[in-house]
This record gives structure tokens, C-alpha cells and sequence, in this order.
């Protein structure tokens, strides 16, 4: 486990997913007092140090981060802009300096790389005065980097970039219409079916749409008792959806049969606000919660791989890396590996690296993001 | 030799024995005369004896033997002297005598010579009478013999007649018999066209007979004893025994289906059975007895017992018996399911054990039947479905209790608004004490089945089986479980949909299963194995693992009671902080209304959980909690907490001064498992709901008087809510936390005067 502190609050984690050589992951600080950075955190894996660089977001505080799968240096982020007693939330696509890399690459304690930063090459905006507040951009998943959506109030748009995304064109848009204020809280974009599906949620309800025609495919009425806070489309099963929320639960949904979720996790005590797939082993599933805990189960049950390696129960008492109390698991059965409690506040976003499947990072609301690693002994169970 | 001898001697003695001679004397004289010189002896020699005088005796003796002899011969001369003078004259007489006879027979010859030419003469005539009566004596034999063979055939010429006659007069057995005379002649002569007239006429006459005799046998109303003879006679004509039997069966069953219809008519099951045993199973016996005494248990004569009749019939027999019981069995099953009116199990108890009762006739008469067993099957059958019955009219009960319980606490909300409360523990009481009554009963039901008086309950399966498995498991157990289970459901169901449960139900059924864990359980349990005297024989669910599952309800129930309630109140404060413009709200004036209805609510579900509950411990504090703390809590703390943060070289210091306190505070888990008790609900829901207050105020930017109105709110709920928790620095820590984040959340943090906000609290 290696941990990380920011000085300011934070709620945006993702990692760089064009980037498959170096685990690096990007945050983006919440703060309306000081001027918001994006901090790009590498983990030497060898070593294990971590190392931290810092770009300047002036435009505001970041509540949403998200980097493009085809390009490593841009990213998108959506931000609250503050004016005139009035509060907006943006969306832009930024490019980070090429400088960054070589320039700032010290150690987070030095005071001095905090005071210099460089800014974020602001590309363009995905704004659109008329369709309200953006919640959150999502990347074409595996796409050029041409594409994104950005989730408005209650509209998915649809944006074609250029090729040096410098500008931004609406090409669809669909709205979610019914009674009172309804507003998109959260978005998935599957890597499925050609990427042409999107996963959104609103209130209590997840919703399927075809990106095709921008028209509703499914949708799962009261899919949590409360709030749905956050999906994740799973890697390597085309119809499986994980999704959390308000009511403390992980649920699991196969789309083609909407009824009933194939599995629900009750494990937090609080609400969920994050949940990711392991982007290789889908049976690792994470999940983040405001009761500043952070959970790794082993969905076998469900999972692309159903079949894992016996091994015995010696094997797995070996956990280097693990202090938790991990069970000795049954192959074949979902359970909770590890139960990760170095958070003290709020946990709102979790990410796996996009280079090494078996680390991943979780973000709590006072700015600490916590790397930690799958325990050994159940990576060599999974890879032998 | 001596053997011989011996065996000699006895042969002759009895040859002597049968001539009337004295063997004794014979003997003596035997010996004597064997001696030569006895002079009295046959074989006596003068000259042995004189030779032997002389040798022997004395010349004195001489002369006297001498003398002695000379004596003895005088005296014998003249005794023979005197023998012939006696006798002359008998001689002389017989002389006449027989000079006599020689003329006599001379006369007699003659006449037998005239004798035997009479006699040739009587011969003569004899044999020419006979020649002349020869002829006569034939023709008459002849026409006797006639006569025999004529009084034959007009017996046969009649027969057809007297068949007819006697068919009419329905003497059957006579016509049978004379039948029987008749057939073996017109058999012989059937080749002669008259016979065979005959023959055929009689032919005729029996079938018709037969006929009659099956149409006797078939109609209903003909007794045992005629059917008896219907069967005789009719085996007699040579009618097969297996037809015989198969009709007797057929008929038998025509009436028994009969029986059968005649039952499907009735309602009441008593009358049902009464009605089966007294119709159905009665004709059944007595067709078993009718049928054994025909064709089983009757003398083998003749042919007939080549055939093996009593086997082939007993075969039949059984066969019959079974497809009839099946089909009576079928009813009474189908009877037995219409049962399902739980009320009065005593009419189903009685009807069954008469139908028991009834069919131990049967084993008795038919000793290899498996009717019996089949009926006693059908009784543990109905036992068991009964126990079935049972238990769903248990759950059906509580259901429809709960559903009272629910309509009782929905209703007086919705008239005066404050009684349903009041009436809680009212209604669990008579909530549980009702359960507990029909649960009493029902098992006074089930009892009936082992009554003492009652044929079946000595049965094995009713002294374990039933006791254990049936009633313990299958009943008691069983719905205690449905208990826990129902209850955990409505946990499950209300959580997705929106909580239609209301939770004072939830508060109520958490406390009905506490209950059941501490003493109901073990009371039910060991009042079923006291009633029913239950024999361990195979394994049963223990009390402690069923109190355990009630525990686990009453946990689960409790922990969901809170997550409604805290989710109410979540609702509440969240939509406030939701909907409102917190940049450009004025400056506060007053406690928002939503926070006083915080207060209420938390009040009001207080005193709802008091009413079941008991008060729970809590951490001391002092009689002004709410001021003491309130003033640290705002004065002090809260100044380090957002005061520095104006600068930003300490902004480093707020997180860090953060994190420190929470490294001393204990985690609070907010949805966490509570006690039993009042003060440890109130914190659960106060938990939830102060938690969703901070997850919201941070999802929202603030203006400086949004900060300020979230101070006083917060305040507010710094005044009142400590009271209800078990830890007051619980509250402080969250609400704390809340105006934290607030600040941190804010533009322009200017934070209110801590004398102004008591101002504006107190005046509420």
C-alpha cells in the first residue's frame, strides 16, 4: 500500500488510458479557494516509488477527469466555473504541456514543484449553454479520441473532435424526458457492439442507449433503492453491468434480462460511489464508498472466467503485499478478498491502472489516493 | 429232542383230549403196560414173569403167588360166567331183531323200485313241461327287459317335460339332477335322430335353464344361499368356474359401483364415511364372504377338483378386491383433499378412524389383502396433509394478523393522528398472544390424531413419525421459521420499493421475533414435545438454532427499522439541500423548517421505539449537554477546523489538523448492525441521517450566507438531537464535519457569530 496526500480536496480519478507502459494516473483537485491542479501521479513499480507532477486547471474545480484512449497527453475534465453568484459546470478537452514530463518530475514533498506548475493547453469546450450542466465526458473506449459524450442535465451528447481536437461539433444528442427535473448522475460508455451503446443513469433508473439512432434500448426501473451513483461496463462480457448506488449495494445486471440483477454485493456500509472492473480479469471487481473503504471482491460466479485455478489453501496463505485479514477462499466462490480501510474520509473514486491489471488507486475526498495492489496470492491463483 | 418230544405229546394229548380221554390215567396204565411182567399189561410175557418169580421170590412166596393166581383166575371164571348167563338172552332177542330187519328191507326195496319209475315218470313230464314253457319264459324276460328300456325312454321322452316343468316350477336342482341321469345316454345315442331330438330339446331347456340361472345370478336381489346354489348348479352344467367367478365378480361389482356413486353424492365427510363403511366396504365384505363360500372354501368333488378352482378364484379374488379398494380409495382421497376447512379436525379424525376401523374387517376376511396397509397409507396421507393444512392456515393467520396489525396501525394515523402509537405494544401483545393461541390449538387438533381411542394411532408412524417429523418439524418448526422468514422478506422487498412497509410494523415484528428468541420458542417447542411425547428418533432442528434464526430476524427487522427511518429523514434533509440556492440564499433568519421536522420526526420515532424497546445505556453527560458542547463545538473547534484556510499556506494545515482528529475519532460505520434498544435505533437513524446531510452539503457550492444558514441548522441540530444518541460526540463529530465540509464548500466563508446563531436557535 502506498499512499499520497494532496493539500486540497479531491473527487477525480482516472487513470491514463493510453498509456500501457508506466502505471500513471491523473487527479484533479476540488477547491474553491486556491487554483485547481491536475496531478499526475506515476508508481515506479520496480522501486516502488511514487512520483507526482502537477498541471495548473485555472478554469475551475474539477469534478469529473477523464483521459482519451488515444492520446496520452489530452484529457477531458468537467469543472465548476463560478460566477457572478452563479455556479456552471463545464466540460473541456485539454492537452498537457509536452514539457511535463521531463520538467517536473520530483518528488511530491518538494515545496518548489507546487509554486511553478504549468498550465493545461486548453484544446476546446464542450459547452453548450443550452443543454445545462455537464456531469461527466466519456472517452470512445478503445476509439481514436475522436469521439466523446458528455452527459448534460438530462441530455447525452454526442461530440465529433477534430483530429487535433481543437474543435468540437455536436454531431447527435438525445434527452431524457419525463416528469420533474431529471438529470443524468452518472454514464458508461460499453466497449461492446462497436461502441454503440451507452449505459446512463439517473435517479433510481439505468438506462441503455443506442448511439446509433440516440434512442432509449432498455431500461431498468428502480434499479437501486436510492440513488444510482456510478456503472462499469464489464470488459469482457458484452451484456454485463455493474452498477452502485445510495442503497449500499453492488448490483450486477445481465441487460438482456432487466428484472432482476444476476448478483448484488451488500458489503459497505455506506453509499457506493464508485464500482470498476478489472480491465483484464473481470472478476475483480472495486469499489469505492463514503464509508472510506474501499472493497476488492472476486466475482468467479459471474465472470468471463468461471473456471479458476485450484490451489491450495498453503499457496494462498503468502500475501506479501496484503495486511488484511484475507480469507482463505474457496475456488469457484465470490467473496471479498480485501477489505482496504487506509481512507479516512469518503472514498469517491476508484481506478485500476490501465498498464498493470493487478494495481490499482483509490481517491477519498480529503485528498489522499491510496495505490494498492492485488494480494500475490491471488494473482498466481488467477494467472496459474 | 426233548422239544420234540414235548410238542408230540401235546399233539396227541389233545387228539386224547378231543376222544374224552384221561391222559393221566392213560399214562399209568401206558407204563405199566409197558412192563412184561404187568400182569394186566397188554404186553405181558408169562415167561418174563415166571422167570422172573423164580428168580426172585422165595419158594414161600412161590406158593402164595401161587395161591394168589389160582384165586384170581377162579374169581375171573366166575365173573365171566356170570357176564355170559346176564347177556344170552339179549343175544337171542337180537337175533330176532335182525331176521326182522332182513324182511323189512326186502319190502322196502320194492317200493323204491316202484319209487324211482314214479320218479323217471315226474321226470318226464317235468322236462316236457319245461319244453313247453321255454318259449314263454323268453318272450317274458324279453318283455321285462322291454319294459325297463321303455320306463327309460319315457323318462327321456319326457324329460324335455318334466325340464320344463321343473324350470317353471323353478326346481332347478331337480332338473340339473334329472339332466344328469339323461345326459350320458343321449350323449350315446345321439347319433339316432329321435335322441338327438332330444338331446337337443334338453340341450335347449338347460340353456335356457342356465340362462335362467345366471339371469338369477346376475339380478341383485337374490340371496347368498340361492346365489350359492345358482353357482352350484351352474358348475354342475359344466359351466367354467372362471367365468363363474368373473361374473359373480361382475355382478358384485356393478352393485359396489353403485355404492360408490351413491357416496360421491355426499358432502359432510363424516356421513361420507359413515356411508363408504356402511354401504361400500359392508357389500365388500360380503362379497368377499359370499365369494369365498362359493367358490373357495367349497367341498372339491369329482372333476371339479381337477380344475384347481379355489386358487384361479382366489387369484380373482384379490384382483377384485384391489381394483374396487383402489377405486374407494380414490374417493376417499379425493374426499379427504376437499377437507381443507381447518376448523373442527375431530369430523376428519373420527371419519378416518372409522374408515381405519372399518377396513380391519377386510384384513380379517382376506388375510393376504394389502387393502389394509393401503388404507392406513391413506390415513398417514391425510395426517400428513392435514399437518399441511395446518401450517398454511398458521401462516394464512399471521398474515391475515399482520395485515390487522397493519390496517390497526394505518388507520387511527389517518383519524386523530396520535393513538397509533400509543397502541404498540397493545397490538403486539395481542398480536403475539393470539399467535400463540392459534398455534395452541392447532396443535390440540393434530392431537386428535394420536388419541388413545383412535384404531391407526398406535400405528408406527403415528407414534414417531408423525410426532417428531409431522408435528415438531413439519408444523411447529416449520412456521416458526415461516415466522423469521416472512419477516426477513419484508426487509427485502420493502429496500427496493420504496419502503411500502410501514415501519412501525417493521419496530413491531423485530420485537415479535426478540420475543420468540428469548421465550416463545422454547415454550412452543417443549409444549409440542410434552403434548405428543416426541421420541428423538431422527434428527430435529434444535431450539437454539431456531432461536438463532429468530435473533437474526429481530436483527435484520431492527437494522432495516433504521434504514427506513434514517432514510426518511435523509430524504427530507437531502431535498433541502438539493433543490435551494445555496450562492445566493439570504442571510438566515431562522431555523430552516426542514431541521425543526428533523427534530420532530426523531421525537416521534423516539417515542414510537420506547414503547417496545427499553431506553438502552448511553454515555454519561452533563444536564446541559446541548450548551457545553454546542459552545466548544462551535467556539473552539470548529475555529481551527475553517479559520486558518483563509491563507493558503494553511491550507495544509486544515487537512492535516483534519485527518489527525479523525485518527483519534473511531470510524463511524453509519448502516452498522444496532442493539436492541432505544438509544442505539435513535443513533443508527441519526447516523444515517447526518451522513447523507454531509455526502450532500459537499455536492453543493455555498455562498456566505449558505454556510451561515447551515451553521444554524446544524446548531439547531446540536440542541436536540444529542439527547437521542448513545454518544453525544457522535453528533458533534458529524455535525462538525458537516460545517466543515460546508466551509470548505463555500466561496466566501464568513462564519456566523456562534451568539447570533444561539440567538436565532433559541428563538427556533
Amino acid at each position: 500500500m502506498y499512499q499520497l496526500y494532496f493539500v486540497l480536496q479531491a473527487r477525480a480519478l482516472t487513470s491514463q488510458t493510453a498509456e500501457s507502459d508506466a502505471i500513471r494516473f491523473l487527479v484533479g483537485t476540488q477547491s474553491l479557494k486556491f487554483d485547481n491542479q491536475i496531478h499526475i501521479i506515476d508508481f515506479d513499480d520496480e522501486n516502488n516509488i511514487i512520483s507526482k507532477s502537477v498541471l495548473q486547471h485555472q478554469a475551475g474545480e474539477i469534478w469529473h477527469i477523464s483521459a482519451s484512449p488515444a492520446d496520452k497527453a489530452v484529457l477531458t475534465t468537467c469543472y465548476n466555473k463560478t460566477s457572478e453568484s452563479r455556479v456552471v459546470t463545464c466540460g473541456a478537452v485539454w492537452r498537457m504541456p509536452p514539457e511535463w514530463e521531463s520538467g517536473s518530475h520530483e518528488s511530491p514533498d518538494d515545496p518548489h514543484n507546487s509554486h511553478n506548475p504549468q498550465n493545461l493547453e486548453l484544446l476546446c469546450h464542450l459547452d453548450n449553454s443550452s443543454h445545462g450542466n455537464a456531469s461527466c465526458v466519456l472517452w470512445e473506449p478503445m476509439g481514436d479520441g475522436k469521439h466523446v459524450i458528455s452527459l448534460a442535465d438530462n441530455h447525452a451528447l454526442l461530440w465529433d473532435l477534430t483530429e487535433s481536437s481543437t474543435q468540437a461539433t455536436i454531431s447527435s444528442s438525445a434527452t431524457l424526458e419525463g416528469k420533474g427535473q431529471l438529470k443524468f448522475t452518472a454514464g458508461k460508455w460499453s466497449p461492446h457492439h462497436n461502441c454503440t451503446q451507452l449505459a446512463t443513469a439517473n435517479d433510481t433508473a439505468i438506462r441503455g442507449w443506442d448511439l446509433r439512432t440516440m434512442s432509449q434500448i432498455y431500461c431498468i426501473e428502480n434499479a437501486h433503492g436510492q440513488l444510482v451513483r456510478d456503472l462499469d461496463f464489464n470488459p469482457n462480457k458484452q451484456y454485463y453491468l455493474a452498477s452502485c448506488g445510495d442503497d449500499c449495494k453492488v448490483k450486477f445486471w445481465d441487460v438482456r434480462n432487466i428484472n432482476e440483477p444476476v448478483k448484488t454485493l451488500e458489503e459497505h456500509s455506506h453509499w457506493v460511489w464508485s464500482v470498476r472492473f478489472n480491465h483484464s480479469h473481470d472478476q475483480l471487481v472495486l469499489t469505492g464508498s463514503s464509508d472510506s473503504r474501499v472493497i476488492l471482491s472476486n466475482m468467479v460466479s459471474i465472470s468471463s472466467e468461471p473456471f479458476g485455478h485450484l490451489v491450495d489453501d498453503d499457496d494462498l496463505s503468502d500475501g506479501e503485499d496484503n495486511h488484511q485479514d484475507e480469507k482463505t477462499k474457496e475456488p469457484l466462490q465470490d467473496s471479498i478478498i480485501s477489505t482496504y480501510e487506509e481512507h479516512e474520509d469518503s472514498v469517491y473514486a476508484v481506478e485500476w491502472s490501465s498498464a498493470d491489471p493487478w494495481l490499482f488507486a483509490s481517491l477519498s475526498y480529503d485528498g489522499r489516493l491510496v495505490i494498492n495492489r492485488v494480494p500475490r496470492a491471488l494473482k498466481y491463483h488467477i494467472l496459474l | 429232542m426233548y422239544g420234540n418230544f414235548s410238542r408230540k405229546r401235546r399233539v396227541h394229548g389233545m387228539l386224547k383230549l378231543y376222544y374224552g380221554l384221561n391222559e393221566e390215567g392213560k399214562t399209568v396204565d401206558q407204563a405199566e403196560s409197558m412192563n412184561p411182567c404187568d400182569i394186566n399189561g397188554t404186553h405181558f410175557d408169562p415167561e418174563v414173569y415166571l422167570n422172573k418169580l423164580r428168580r426172585e421170590c422165595s419158594l414161600g412166596e412161590l406158593m402164595d403167588q401161587e395161591t394168589c393166581m389160582v384165586k384170581q383166575i377162579r374169581s375171573l371164571d366166575s365173573d365171566m360166567q356170570t357176564l355170559v348167563y346176564e347177556n344170552y338172552n339179549k343175544f337171542i332177542s337180537a337175533t330176532d331183531t335182525i331176521r326182522k330187519m332182513k324182511n323189512d328191507f326186502k319190502k322196502m326195496e320194492d317200493e323204491m323200485d316202484c319209487l324211482s319209475t314214479n320218479m323217471a315218470a315226474i321226470t318226464e313230464f317235468s322236462a316236457h313241461i319245461s319244453g313247453t314253457l321255454q318259449d314263454q319264459h323268453a318272450q317274458i324276460t324279453k318283455l321285462s327287459g322291454v319294459h325297463t328300456l321303455l320306463r327309460k325312454l319315457q323318462f327321456l321322452f319326457e324329460l324335455p317335460a318334466r325340464l320344463n316343468k321343473c324350470l317353471e316350477l323353478q326346481a332347478y336342482s331337480q332338473a340339473v339332477s334329472s339332466h344328469r341321469r339323461a345326459r350320458c345316454v343321449l350323449q350315446q345315442y345321439s347319433h339316432m335322430p329321435s335322441f338327438r331330438g332330444i338331446q337337443d330339446d334338453c340341450h335347449a331347456i338347460m340353456d335356457k335353464l342356465a340362462q335362467e340361472l345366471r339371469q338369477k345370478f346376475r339380478d341383485g336381489g337374490s340371496s347368498a344361499k340361492d346365489l350359492s346354489e345358482c353357482v352350484e348348479l351352474l358348475l354342475q352344467l359344466d359351466e367354467p368356474a372362471e367365468e363363474l367367478c368373473d361374473k359373480f365378480l361382475i355382478h358384485a361389482q356393478s352393485r359396489l359401483e353403485a355404492n360408490l356413486r351413491g357416496l360421491e353424492a355426499e358432502t359432510d365427510i363424516l356421513e361420507f364415511i359413515d356411508r363408504g363403511c356402511n354401504e361400500f366396504v359392508s357389500s365388500l365384505c360380503l362379497v368377499i364372504a359370499s365369494y369365498q363360500e362359493l367358490f373357495v372354501n367349497r367341498p372339491q368333488e369329482g372333476e371339479l377338483a381337477s380344475k384347481n378352482i379355489p386358487h384361479m378364484a382366489i387369484g380373482k379374488l384379490h384382483a377384485f378386491v384391489d381394483a374396487m379398494a383402489t377405486c374407494y380409495f380414490l374417493l376417499v382421497e379425493r374426499r379427504i383433499q376437499e377437507e381443507k376447512s381447518v376448523g373442527d379436525n375431530s369430523l376428519l379424525v373420527r371419519a378416518l378412524d372409522r374408515f381405519h376401523r372399518r377396513l380391519q374387517a377386510v384384513a380379517k376376511l382376506l388375510p393376504g389383502s394389502a387393502v389394509p396397509s393401503q388404507g392406513t397409507e391413506i390415513v398417514v396421507r391425510a395426517a400428513r396433509e392435514r399437518i399441511k393444512q395446518y401450517l398454511a392456515a398458521l401462516q394464512r393467520f399471521y398474515l391475515d394478523s399482520l395485515r390487522d396489525v397493519r390496517q390497526a396501525l394505518a388507520a387511527p394515523r389517518l383519524a386523530t393522528g396520535k393513538d397509533a402509537p400509543a397502541s404498540l405494544p397493545e397490538l403486539l401483545s395481542s398480536l403475539s398472544a393470539s399467535i400463540l393461541n392459534q398455534i395452541k390449538s392447532v396443535l390440540a387438533s393434530v392431537h386428535l390424531f394420536t388419541a388413545k381411542d383412535i384404531t391407526f394411532s398406535n400405528k408406527p408412524y403415528f407414534k414417531g413419525e408423525f410426532c417428531s417429523q409431522g408435528v415438531r418439524e413439519s408444523l411447529v418448526v416449520n412456521f416458526i421459521k415461516f415466522v423469521c422468514q416472512s419477516s426477513r422478506q419484508f426487509c427485502e422487498s420493502a429496500g427496493d420499493r420504496g419502503g411500502s412497509t410501514p415501519p412501525a410494523l417493521l419496530l413491531l415484528l423485530s420485537r415479535l421475533c426478540l420475543e420468540y428468541e428469548t421465550s416463545t420458542i422454547t415454550y412452543i417447542l417443549t409444549l409440542t414435545d410434552e403434548q405428543f411425547l416426541v421420541q428423538h428418533r431422527s434428527p430435529v432442528t434444535a431450539v437454539a438454532a431456531l432461536c438463532g434464526e429468530a435473533r437474526e430476524a429481530a436483527q435484520k427487522l431492527l437494522n432495516h427499522y433504521v434504514k427506513v427511518q434514517g432514510l426518511i429523514i435523509s430524504q427530507m434533509l437531502r431535498k433541502s439541500v438539493e433543490t435551494r440556492d445555496w450562492v445566493n440564499t439570504i442571510e438566515p433568519r431562522n431555523v430552516r423548517a426542514v431541521m425543526k421536522r428533523v427534530v420532530e420526526d426523531t421525537t416521534s420515532i423516539d417515542v414510537q421505539v420506547s414503547l417496545l424497546y427499553e431506553e438502552g445505556t448511553r454515555k454519561a453527560h452533563s444536564s446541559d449537554s446541548s450548551k457545553r458542547t454546542f459552545s466548544v463545538y462551535s467556539g473552539s473547534r470548529q475555529q481551527t477546523r475553517y479559520a486558518p484556510s483563509y491563507t493558503p499556506s494553511a491550507a495544509m494545515d486544515t487537512n492535516f489538523l483534519s485527518n489527525i482528529h479523525k485518527l483519534f475519532s473511531e470510524r463511524i460505520d453509519i448502516f452498522s448492525p444496532v442493539e436492541f434498544n432505544k438509544v442505539s435505533v435513535l443513533t443508527g437513524i441519526i447516523k444515517i441521517s447526518l451522513k447523507t446531510f454531509l455526502e450532500c452539503v459537499r455536492l453543493r457550492t455555498f455562498g456566505r450566507y449558505g454556510l451561515q444558514q447551515i451553521q444554524v441548522d446544524c446548531n439547531y441540530l446540536q440542541m436536540y438531537l444529542w439527547r437521542f444518541v448513545s454518544d453525544e460526540n457522535l453528533v458533534h463529530f458529524l455535525l462538525d464535519e458537516i460545517v466543515g465540509s460546508t466551509a470548505h464548500r463555500c466561496l466566501d466563508p464568513a462564519p456566523m457569530e456562534q451568539s447570533v446563531i444561539e440567538v436565532i436557535c433559541e428563538r427556533g
